[in-house]
Formats: C-alpha cells, structure tokens, sequence
C-alpha cells in the first residue's frame, strides 16, 4: 500500500517547472493537490520518477477578482476556496457551485479546480461550467506564456493541449455580460462523493425576453467535455418558453456520445442530458432575471 | 534523498528527515507512534485517515510528508492532550454511542471538529454533508450525526 519511490522537486517559480519538466521529460510529474496523482501512484498506474511539487509556488495560490476583467483562478487555489469565495459566489455562482460538488470536504481541502481541469476526465465536475462560460488557460512553456481557450484544451481522456514543458498557472473566466445566467446540474449513482455520471453546465445571455446568446456544455458524455453546438442553435433569438427548453433539451441529448461504464449505461446517460439541460437552463434563465 | 522537515503535531515540534514518498499517515504512525490516526483505503475516499493541517481537515493518506514542512497538524490525540480530560466531541461520540468497532471515529471526530470550527451551529443537513467524506463500516451514521449535534451545543455553552 506505500507509494513507490519517486524524487521530490519543489521548485519556486513556474519558470523553473517548465525548465524542469523539458530536463525530465515524461519521467516528472507535476502536482498540485496530489489527489489524483498520488492516487495513480498508489494503484501502479503512473511511476514516475519525480515529482514536481507547486505549493512552494506562492502565486500559483491565488484567486483574483477585478470587477472590469473577470476572474483568475491560480493551479494551486484549492477547490474549496473556490466554492467558498465571496465574488465567485456572487458573480459565477455555478462555478463555486461545482468546486463545492466536487468530491469530499477532505478532497476539496487538498484538489484544485485547474488539477481537475489538467486531469483531463469527461466528468469532471468543474469542467462544463468553466466552458460554457469561455474560460481561458494560461500556459506557461519554456519559450513564454500563451492563452488558449478552455474549449479547445481537451484532446481525449486524460489528454490535453499542453505540450511536454508547458503547465497551466492559471484559469481566466471573463466577466458573465449582462442579462446572463449560469448553472450547473449534475447527477451520479451515489450522491456527490463519486465522479458526476453526468453534468451540464451552461450560460445565457438575454436581450429582452429572447436569448441572444446560448453556450451548453456537457461533461460525462463524450470522450471530452464537450459544447452542444446544434443545442445551442436552437435556443438563440428564442424566447426561453417550455417548448423551447424542452426542444434544446432533447437536441443536446441526442448531440451527446455516451458510453456504458461503471456508473451509468450509455441510455441512461443520453436521458439525463435532456433532464439536466432543462434544469440548468431553467435555472440559468431564473439567474438572469427573468 | 531525504528531506528535512520541521512541523507540529498537536502543539509539539518534531525535527525529521523523510524519504518523499512517505505520506504524512505513515509519519505520524511510524515515526511518531500517533496511532490514532488510521488508514483505511488509502486513495482519500474513506475518512480514517482525516487530521487538520494548518486548520483543514484533509486525508493524511494523500498527503505528502515532504509538503509537511512549517505546518501544524492536529490528530485525534490532540483534541484531549492530557488523556485525562476529553474533548466535548469525544465526550458526546461516547454518551451517544456513536462508536462501534471505532476505526472511523478518529476521522468522524475531526471531520466534525472542522465543521464546528467553521460552523457552530450546524443543521442535520449540513453535519451530513460534513462527514459526507467518512464511511463508518458499521453503519453508524445516525448516532455520529447524534454525538455531533450534541457536541456543538455544548461547546456553545
């Protein structure tokens, strides 16, 4: 049950990571809460030979919230700050709402919202709130620092965009425009301590009483979390009535690729997607004052 | 290489040199002999192993030793550090009878210290969600939730 040998690197810049990390190569991990990794380790699924430890990376940590730019969340801010922040609570309430569903008080307590993100799992809880919303990643790499959209980070299970010396500092979610509400709904076999079966996260934002603009994210379905582009179609320049919902709904469910696993069969899934696309919008549609 | 580490376990300062991949549970067991502190699964699913660091609770299991450096733990030893008189949460787990076999009861304690901490007076509802991250193998929830509730009356008094 120990964990296998491995060398323990905690260097004090990001900088000094990526030069780390191209030295290295594959043979160095990088970690942020651990609660992944360690758990990989533990089960003899990954070995490698270092470690590259970020808590000694003092800005890494932080969340920053300016009222004209939006919202930073640095690799190593914990899950449960994020759930617990006064401003995110206030201005991106589904987004402290995931980090909050996001496993147990003790996981929280250690995991980080960008760890969730770099893992790379379709379920992941924080994943289609951060997409809907048009978040950003901020790469720093050997030869300087980038930013990428959120959407176009995943690549497949456990696989994402960053190349072999480049680490993800920070997560930028712009400001929600106004008229617009955000949600989150999920749903999993054993209440929330387990990966989310499914989760729909999803932005609205209204001119008058039609939707201008519509972004639909479902996690759990695909073999990335992913944007129900067809779904999204449907609700723009519509007013938010029930046979609209219902409409987007049902074509989000059928834009999903589910499988069969563990903690949901494929049918099961595409069944909820229509479910959990009708709350999130209704929910998001209550957000946005209407 | 071993690394060396200064951190406090329950108002103590140790000085300790650690391989990296040790955890903080096989420190404070082996090294230290706080056997209270349990471990059952090991992969941060089961709550035996919870302690505080630095105020957080987290699973001492997941935790590396090395990252330990500068932080002040709490174990279950240290909610009655005299051994003669116990906390008012392990008062309550024992008049309610909220201890069966008792593997769990180190990590239910302070997973209800640091919701007490945060939130004196808590629903049923939100000490549930708090131990959310505990499994009792007995299945003695309804008395832990019980000993929880009468344990932050009490330290309201």
């Amino acid at each position: 049950m120990t964990l296998p040998k491995f060398e323990y690197l905690a260097p004090e810049t990001a900088e000094e990571v990526c030069r780390l990390l191209k030295e290295r190569g594959k043979a160095a991990k990088v970690m942020a809460g651990g609660t992944d990794l360690l758990v990989s380790l533990r089960n003899r699924q990954s070995r490698p030979a270092a470690i590259i430890g970020l808590k000694g990376i003092k800005p890494l940590a932080l969340i920053v919230f300016d009222k004209k730019k939006g919202l930073s969340i640095g690799a190593t801010a914990l899950l449960s700050d994020v759930a617990s922040h006064k401003d995110i609570s206030k201005m991106y309430p589904a987004i402290a709402y995931a980090a909050r569903q996001t496993a147990t008080v003790q996981i929280r307590n250690m995991g980080t919202v960008v760890g969730n993100i770099c893992n790379a799992a379709p379920s992941a809880d924080n994943a289609p709130t951060l997409l809907a919303m048009g978040a950003e990643l901020i790469i720093m790499g050997i030869r300087g620092e980038k930013r990428l959209p959120l959407a176009r980070f995943f690549k497949g299970p456990g696989i994402t965009a960053l190349g072999k010396d480049e680490i993800v500092i920070s997560l930028f979610v712009p400001l929600p425009p106004p008229h617009s509400g955000i949600s989150y709904q999920h749903i999993s076999a054993r209440g929330k301590v387990d990966i989310s079966a499914v989760g729909v996260g999803t932005m609205i934002t209204m001119e008058g009483k039609k939707c201008k603009y519509a972004r639909i994210a479902l996690g759990g379905v695909a073999p990335v979390p992913m944007l129900a582009k067809k779904a999204e179609k449907r609700l723009t320049g519509k007013m938010l009535i029930p046979d609209v919902i219902e409409e987007t709904a049902l074509q989000a469910a059928e834009e999903s690729k589910p499988i069969s696993d563990v903690r949901a069969s494929a049918e099961y899934r595409r069944k909820m997607v229509a479910v959990l696309t009708r709350r999130a919008l209704l929910e998001a549609k209550k957000r946005a004052g209407l | 290489m071993k690394h060396s580490i200064s951190l406090k376990v329950n108002g103590d300062t140790y000085h300790l040199a650690v391989d990296p991949w040790k955890t903080l549970n096989e420190v404070l067991r082996e090294e230290l002999n706080l056997t209270g502190t349990k471990l059952g699964c090991g992969t941060g699913d089961c709550g035996a192993c919870t302690v505080l660091v630095d105020g957080r609770s987290v699973s001492s299991c997941l935790t590396l030793a090395v990252e330990m450096d500068g932080k002040e733990i709490t174990t279950v030893e240290g909610l009655a550090p005299s051994g003669e008189r116990l906390h008012p949460i392990q008062k309550a787990f024992i008049e309610k009878a909220a201890i069966q076999c008792g593997y769990c009861t180190p990590g239910m304690e302070l997973s209800a210290l640091y919701l007490l901490k945060n939130n004196p007076s808590p629903t049923e509802e939100e000490i549930r969600e708090a131990i959310s991250g505990n499994l009792c193998r007995c299945t003695g929830y309804k008395k832990i939730v019980e000993a929880i509730a009468a344990a932050a009356k009490e330290m309201k008094e």
